[in-house]
């Protein structure tokens, strides 16, 4: 089980991103537990600038614009 | 005090690789949009001229000027646009915010200011993303006035307005733009960061502490850049068109109808109040650069005075009700009108001097 979560508040790409982690997960056959966040104390604590931001396991993998899905598949993997 | 990290990051545990894809196809196929993209502009005036002739309009008439204009503009802001916000996105692929974040954290002023200012041109930014970059800025330890700097430069000196100012009304106009504009930004920034406001953000903002996640290194191929521009493109085309069509569409009306005395009257470098009227009304507006630049070109073919024409523009660009809203959640109003009355004396300013100027 995969904890990820989607840092950002409410912008369009980010529900992009996240569509695109559900997409990758269910492709692969992954099991994850999807989370977004959108308290902007919240997303500021994790140290990134831009959203959206996408955190596995704890880890931030990626922050600003959307993520090419191999690079999902990468993190999920 | 150091800011301090709220999150353990550790390294990637896999960095895949991926092949590299080879960069020579995306190049050539840089190149031979660049071709078509020249082409196309090359017959903008016959194609425009040949559907205005279509239009069972008079020639001459104010409806017929306002149709060749817009017929005219259309297509060619149209054309620019593409080009400019593909090259945006190529350049901008060299930078990030959190990049921009870690140059600028514990930056003195001064220094700082102009850094930010020069940053806001190529950093990507959406005003949509303004306040997690405030909050992040500020939380980091960027200072406040270094933080309002490139709030302030980066959606107002950004390559669209650059790019439509070159080319819809020439080189020297946008150089103009690029220096007051940058200007603005580093001395506003600086004012307000001597003021010491730190304690009108809002407390939780103030409170606030955060480091820097560790990244994965990200290495773009050639090819990743040129979609990356690609990507901006269909992103940013996309969103502004409308934005594009209305502003030339004021502009054909500009062009068409408003008598020429009547607008030397209202914008002329001869009345000193047309100015701060320009800021005045400017300020609560909202318009995308590329709505705004066909509106200051009709403007400035009517013979208004160029600074109040300029003046009209940052206004519109840099300050709007809707930006100041969501700056709300983070600052409070004394700081949103500090925040305002300090660019806002910066653009009057600015309209005074290039009015003055024999240009």
């Amino acid at each position: 089980m995969k904890d990820v979560k989607v840092l950002g508040s409410g912008c369009k790409r980010c529900e992009q991103a996240a569509a695109m982690i559900t997409a990758e997960a269910a492709r692969l056959g992954v099991e994850i537990r999807l989370e977004k966040v959108t308290d902007y104390a919240a997303i500021a604590a994790y140290g990134i600038v831009s959203t959206p931001g996408i955190v596995v396991d704890g880890r931030v993998v990626h922050a600003g614009g959307l993520p090419k899905s191999d690079a999902i598949a990468g993190w999920l993997g | 005090m150091r800011p301090q990290l709220l999150v353990p990051v550790t390294p990637p545990a896999t960095a895949r690789r991926v092949a590299m894809p080879p960069a020579l196809p995306w190049l050539a196929g840089s190149a031979a949009g660049l071709l078509a993209w020249g082409l196309a502009y090359s017959q903008l005036v016959p194609v425009s001229d040949g559907l205005a002739g279509l239009l069972p309009l008079q020639p001459g008439s104010p409806l017929a000027e306002a149709a060749r204009f817009f017929l005219y503009d259309a297509p060619k802001v149209l054309l620019l646009l593409t080009l400019v916000v593909f090259g945006m996105g190529v350049v901008r692929s060299y930078f990030s915010a959190e990049r921009t974040r870690a140059l600028l954290a514990g930056r003195r002023e001064g220094v700082g200011n102009v850094l930010a200012a020069l940053l806001g041109v190529v950093t990507p930014f959406c005003s949509c993303s303004a306040v997690p970059m405030f909050i992040g800025f500020v939380s980091a330890g960027v200072p406040l006035g270094v933080t309002f700097s490139f709030l302030i430069a980066a959606p107002m000196v950004n390559e669209i307005a650059l790019g439509l100012l070159f080319a819809l009304v020439g080189w020297k106009v946008a150089l103009l733009y690029l220096g007051v504009g940058l200007g603005i930004a580093i001395v506003a920034g600086w004012v307000i960061g001597r003021l010491h406001l730190e304690h009108w953000l809002e407390a939780w903002v103030r409170d606030l502490r955060s480091g820097a996640a560790a990244l994965p290194p990200t290495a773009l191929t050639v090819a990743d850049r040129v979609r990356a521009g690609l990507e901006a493109m269909r992103d940013i085309v996309g969103r502004v068109w409308p934005w594009m069509l209305a502003g030339i569409a004021v502009g054909a009306f500009i062009h068409g109808f408003v008598p020429t005395d009547a607008l030397a009257f209202m914008m002329g470098a001869d009345s000193w109040w047309s100015v701060p009227a320009a800021v005045a009304i400017g300020i609560p507006m909202y318009s995308n650069a590329a709505g705004i630049v066909p509106v200051a070109e009709a403007l400035l073919g009517k013979g208004a005075a160029l600074g109040t024409v300029l003046a009209f523009m940052m206004a519109v660009i840099a300050l709007s009700l809707p930006e100041m809203i969501i700056l709300r959640k983070v600052m409070t109003l004394r700081l949103i009108g500090v925040f305002v009355g300090v660019v806002g004396i910066g653009i009057v300013a600015v309209g005074y001097l290039f009015n003055a100027l024999p240009l």
